[in-house]
């Protein structure tokens, strides 16, 4: 990666370097689209963030009054994780996975129709369900804990209406993108002419990765030499099965809302009480932590072995307890959401204790051996150039080196019970896990595939791309750290403290978080310098070829940076 | 080796600060060595599946060790076979607490159950100090018996609030102020003799 040659600031704004968006086929176009939405989500996000920071920080913040009021606070941290989690992570990972599987099995993608579809469905989906909460103020937290979704008397039902159909939009994007994927993987040709749908789902489930295991043990030869799918593939498989479960459980949460919603317009008053809601507690939070093990730590890990392998060249370590370990994610995943329901007296202890702390435990050792498998990798292959996306990798592994213990420290009955709803699992946990562990793996991914989808674009500034990654690394923990401790000395998360209570850590929170927003400033400032105005708009417009693959014949080296200096 | 939330809660502090550095340290000096040309020698070997082993052990230990180390764990488990010292059944609707008495006292040792009962919307029954740090919590849905068992072992007045969102209801709409925070909601007097058991 160099600096490219300077121009005046207007004709770079415009013409960007190199970037020529008419070159681009149909699939790299979809592609960069999802990427263009998702980081424009990812500005939103971060502001939203940082008024929420600033709110915490008390009377000394400098916003207008109307951000200190609950209806206004609560709607922001309603659509907070909404904008976050599916209208920009989604769309990053979606975006990321829709190149990547053509490009990794040689095939094309099934439909790019069908892609264009996905980025719409949630960008307009995330659209509704933002402008619910910035104009009716609908505010049930994502956790939408029932009957408060339901509850007309603190929220309106257009509101209600607008977020329902804007989270069912996603969720039918999101189903889209399933089904793509699906058939991209199972499509019986190319290097998948001769395979079976038999063979290729034992390949994605990791079976043959499991079996190759009892194999060795046993003293046999090999079930299997040459996996159908590449283990990146297998990951990106296997998350998508939690994603479709989710997809499902979120949708039918949006249903029965929805029912109640027709209902109260239509004058009649239902029972909410006829809704069990510990049952449904159950039933939301098992769907909604298969984002975070289905989207979050089996994508993560497929994405770190597939950067791994690019930036050294070379095969994985342990590729058979790879893919083995991918399969009993499989199991942990499906099975660990009781550790949301620590705290909630009712819950059967059995469930507790099985279900939310030991087999919850698992994760430490899932995401353990991910880590571990991606530095052995990467240390076998030294010495390595210290490139952007070498950086990036590690970054993402510092993130869930810290995140996973600290979420794993909370699923513990003795712990839950001071740490419950505290801003420790926001912040220690899953703000420092999705901020630093799984975006820094994600600029990593798109460092990678950057040459790849642009078509070898130059990047405008190396120096921005280095400041970015410091100020994002540093900001990015910073905020979590000191949110998190502010989360020990008893303060809560979904709680409005307009008297800064705990304004000291919120401050140090504010200052860092603040970095974090720079940060994406500046890496947008380098990405528009890199493809100008003019080929940004472009990217939008149709493409000249309709090619839904990369490079079947020609394939173009990947990133050239990273490899052994 | 726990008495008090506040005993662990600043032991979990020192503990998780110390892993926090360590682990970015462990991945700095990753990061600089992969790019030393010299031929690096590690400074331990882990083995694979002796790594996996700590793992393991380090996700089952963990729940051992606080089973032993941290008083309430048990006392959670076995609550339904314990006869309370004081019991309190308290109500939530429409945002507003209904306490047994305006202040609910108990003496320091003694086994207090709480049993609080909602008849709308999901809330938290939280008990503070009077510095912000929490003494315990818990989820309170509604329709459904919501019990704790608590042993208090340190005296002082404590304030109660709901630790779950349960809409913008609990706070008032022009000041942001929590409705629901209820100062003194408990008082635990300093007595020897419960102190002691």
């Amino acid at each position: 990666m160099e600096n490219v040659a300077k121009k005046p600031f207007l004709e770079q704004l415009i013409h960007g370097t190199n970037f020529d968006a008419d070159s681009l086929s149909a699939l790299q176009k979809v592609t960069l689209r999802a990427v263009v939405m998702s980081f424009l989500f990812f500005g939103l996000v971060a502001i939203e963030g940082m008024i929420m920071r600033m709110v915490q920080t008390g009377p000394i913040n400098p916003l207008p009054e109307m951000f200190n009021h609950p209806d206004h606070y609560f709607s922001i941290m309603t659509v907070h994780p909404i904008v976050g989690i599916f209208g920009s992570t989604y769309q990053l990972v979606f975006a990321a996975f829709m190149f990547l599987v053509p490009y990794l099995t040689k095939k094309p993608l099934y439909s790019v129709k069908l892609a264009n579809f996905v980025w719409l469905c949630i960008t307009i989906g995330t659209a509704m369900a933002w402008i619910a909460g910035f104009i009716w103020q609908y505010a049930p937290l994502y956790t939408l804990y029932w009957p408060l979704p339901a509850d007309f008397e603190q929220f309106s039902v257009i509101g209600a209406f607008v977020f329902v159909i804007g989270v069912a939009l996603i969720m039918i994007g999101t189903i889209g993108f399933i089904y793509n994927i699906y058939a991209t993987i199972f499509a019986r040709t190319g290097v998948h002419k001769n395979k079976t749908t038999k063979e290729l789902l034992i390949s994605g489930f990791g079976i043959d990765g499991l079996m190759n295991l009892i194999h060795k043990l046993m003293g046999k030869p090999p079930y299997s030499k040459e996996p159908a799918l590449s283990l990146p593939v297998v990951a990106i498989f296997r998350g998508t099965v939690d994603t479709f479960l989710d997809a499902i459980v979120i949708l039918g949460a949006g249903i029965l809302v929805l029912v109640y919603i027709v209902a109260h317009a239509g004058g009649l008053s239902w029972d909410v009480h006829a809704v069990d809601s510990l049952l449904y507690k159950n039933y939301f939070w098992w769907g909604l932590d298969l984002v975070a093990d289905g989207l979050v730590l089996i994508y993560v890990a497929g994405s770190w072995y597939l950067l791994a392998t690019i930036i050294t060249g070379q095969k994985l370590f342990m590729e058979n307890v790879a893919r083995a370990a991918l399969l009993l994610e499989l199991f942990v995943s499906w099975m660990v959401w009781s550790h949301h329901l620590l705290a909630d007296q009712p819950q059967p202890e059995m469930m507790k204790l099985i279900s939310g702390e030991m087999v919850t435990a698992f994760e430490l050792l899932t995401q353990g051996l991910a880590l571990f498998i991606t530095l052995v990798t990467l240390w076998k292959a030294r010495p390595l150039k210290m490139s952007p996306e070498l950086a990036y990798l590690l970054g993402g592994l510092v993130g869930f080196g810290l995140a996973v213990p600290a979420g794993i420290i909370q699923a513990d009955m003795g712990l839950n019970r001071v740490l419950h709803n505290t801003q420790w699992i926001s912040f220690a946990h899953f703000h420092i896990a999705l901020i630093v562990g799984l975006y820094m793996t994600l600029y990593s991914a798109l460092y990678v595939l950057w040459p790849l989808v642009t078509n070898n674009t130059k990047l405008f500034s190396k120096k921005l791309t280095w400041a970015h990654f410091w100020l994002y690394l540093i900001g990015g923990i910073g905020m979590g750290a000191f949110a998190g401790m502010a989360g020990l000395d008893g303060m809560l998360r979904r709680h409005l403290y307009v008297d800064g209570e705990f304004h000291g850590w919120m401050i140090l929170a504010a200052i860092f978080g603040t970095m974090v927003l720079i940060a994406w400033f500046l890496f947008l400032y380098n990405i528009v310098m890199s493809v100008g105005l003019k080929g940004l708009i472009g990217i939008f417009k149709p493409a000249n070829n309709d090619i839904a693959t990369f490079g079947i014949e020609e394939e173009p080296e990947p990133a050239p940076a990273a490899v052994k200096a | 080796m726990f008495q008090t939330s506040l005993e662990l809660l600043k032991f979990h502090w020192a503990a998780y600060s110390i892993y926090a550095l360590l682990i970015i340290s462990v991945i700095a000096w990753f990061g600089y060595n992969l790019t030393r040309k010299e031929k690096v020698k590690s400074i331990v070997r882990i083995p694979f599946y002796g790594y996996i082993a700590f793992l393991v052990a380090g996700g089952v230990g963990h729940h051992i060790f606080t089973y032993n180390a941290i008083p309430w764990v048990a006392e959670d488990i076995m609550r339904h076979e314990i006869t309370p010292d004081r019991d309190y059944e308290i109500e939530i609707a429409k945002h507003k607490w209904k306490l047994p008495e305006e202040q609910m006292v108990a003496n320091m040792g003694e086994k207090v159950r709480f049993n609080v009962h909602s008849h709308d919307l999901t809330y938290g029954f939280g008990l503070f100090r009077k510095d912000g740090t929490m003494v315990m919590q818990m989820q309170v849905v509604p329709k459904h018996d919501n019990d704790i068992v608590w042993t208090f072992h340190e005296c002082g007045k404590f304030d109660l609030t709901s630790t779950e969102y349960a809409g913008p209801g609990q706070y008032d709409k022009e000041t942001g102020e929590d409705k629901m925070f209820v100062k003194d909601a408990l008082i635990v007097n300093c007595n020897d003799k419960f102190a002691s058991r």
